[in-house]
């Protein structure tokens, strides 16, 4: 049980930085992987089921609206900032 | 080309010609080219004038947008009740970040309209017997008009000076109550140089004087906790667009215990409770309550990250950076609206274009510079952006 709600919570979180890193916005981009980061580390503790079960719905419930965002962003995309040099994220 | 660039400089254009050369002008459109298409956009740093959509609220508009297209108020079909249903709960998700029931909650087209209704309105109710209205001198322009309008009206208005921090005096304020004040108006958190006015006490003051209080919340709505009970806030205008929420919309809080009277600027079918008539745009609703739900969720969070930036800039260019003065209260200012921090440094004419070329390079930032008698005074918005 324990293990399949670890596997469950890994494939949400790379799931998340992956459609996080295809916002063209640097703004939306560096937000969501900055946030994405920092709720799971905060939450990386919690044992009770019930509260894991409600963040993963969370999660996936977020993942949606990133795909979706993620795709308009795509399609409204503009020039890259003027920070946004190779290199940077 | 030179003669071209000086007029340009005397006529005071800032634009420089190299960014508006990429693309077809202003404006985005799917037929725009992305990558490498054209200039470099700036980085965003007026954060205080207005705030990109947060991607949640988006997402949340676009069904009300698209295929949720019903008028909220037509009180006899499908398409209606889904769109009451949405903007209820919109209204609902405002309330609870302020502390509110939902029933006290007006939406309007901005915190604009919002100061007007709540100035305008509640003076022009209670003129029979009240004609005093308490303001500062660094309240907002929409605010300082409605007060001069409300002057020509035969009202008398108070407006009360700032202390070198930004910050009223409080036993200015007690000494300018008269029998006859019907409102306080003090902004929270000021747009300019970012001061956290006292608003708890000036609520005490304005109970014990049995005075309205309006408060124009919307810097600082969804940035720090606002509770209209324990602050003993009667009126609080709320913007949108300052919020991570679209631009268009705002609303208006008018505390129902104790009433607050108010006499409508805007007449028409009785909508929002008769105070302000019109189709409430469903969309723009639905977006200010995503984004207020979505502040409240995140406002620790965000507070912790956007202090740790904030401290960042204001330390490094305070310690750097000769000859600095911070303009506004060191202690009672929100650290986000380090957005909004106002130097001057003196500068000799003679170093000008050296000076200027130093602080592009270094800071690599969008900075509206201007020249002003013999010093820069230099607006540096910075951007909540990470």
């Amino acid at each position: 049980m324990a293990a399949s709600s670890r596997d469950q919570v890994l494939r949400l979180y790379r799931a998340l930085l992956r459609e996080s890193q295809r916002f063209s916005s640097y703004n939306y981009r560096t937000y969501a992987i900055r946030r994405i980061r920092d709720a799971f580390r905060e939450n990386k503790n919690i044992a009770d089921s019930e509260k894991i079960e409600e963040l993963l719905n969370k999660a996936k419930a977020n993942l949606e609206v990133i795909q979706r965002q993620g795709t308009i962003d795509h399609m409204y995309a503009t020039e890259k900032l003027i920070i946004e040099r190779p290199g940077n994220t | 080309m030179l003669l071209w660039r000086r007029l340009a400089a005397l006529r005071g254009e800032r634009t420089p010609r190299r960014l508006r050369a990429g693309g077809p002008g202003p404006g985005p459109g799917p037929g725009r080219k992305s990558d490498g298409g054209g200039a470099p956009r700036p980085l965003y740093m007026d954060v205080q004038a207005t705030t990109p959509l947060d991607p949640r609220v988006l997402d949340s508009m676009l069904p009300y947008l698209t295929a949720y297209y019903g008028n909220p108020h037509s009180r006899t079909h499908a398409y209606g009740w889904e769109s009451e249903a949405a903007m209820e709960k919109a209204r609902q998700q405002v309330a609870d970040l302020i502390g509110a029931d939902s029933r006290e909650i007006i939406f309007t087209s901005g915190a604009t309209e919002s100061n007007n209704m709540a100035i305008k309105g509640v003076a022009r109710f209670y003129k029979s017997r009240k004609k005093h209205i308490i303001t500062t001198q660094t309240e907002h322009k929409c605010v300082l008009d409605s007060c001069r309008s409300l002057e020509t009206e035969g009202f008398h208005i108070t407006y009360l000076p700032v202390k070198k921090s930004g910050l009223i005096d409080l036993k200015e304020l007690e000494a300018a109550f008269q029998p006859d004040t019907s409102l306080v108006s003090v902004m929270t958190v000021n747009n300019e140089i970012g001061v956290k006015q006292p608003i708890h006490d000036i609520g005490e003051i304005c109970r014990a004087h049995k005075v309205f209080f309006h408060t124009d919340a919307a810097q600082a709505i969804g940035k720090i906790p606002m509770d209209v009970n324990n602050m003993k806030i009667d009126l609080m205008s709320i913007s949108g667009h300052k919020i991570y929420g679209p631009k268009g919309v705002g609303a208006l809080y008018v505390r129902r215990r104790p009433r607050v009277r108010l006499e409508p600027l805007q007449s028409g079918g009785g909508q929002e409770r008769g105070l302000r008539s019109g189709t409430v745009p469903t969309p723009l609703a639905v977006g200010l309550g995503a984004a207020c739900e979505v502040a409240q969720q995140e406002m620790e969070y965000d507070h912790k990250r956007i202090s740790q930036l904030a401290e960042r800039l204001v330390t490094k260019i305070m310690s750097e950076v000769p000859d600095v003065v911070m303009n506004g209260d060191q202690e009672h200012r929100y650290p986000v609206l380090a957005h909004q921090l106002l130097w001057s440094l003196p500068m000799f004419c003679g170093q000008l274009e050296q000076m200027k070329t130093w602080l592009t390079h270094l800071l690599d930032l969008a900075l509206v510079v201007s020249l002003q008698k013999k010093k820069w005074i230099i607006q540096c918005r910075s951007a909540y952006s990470t």
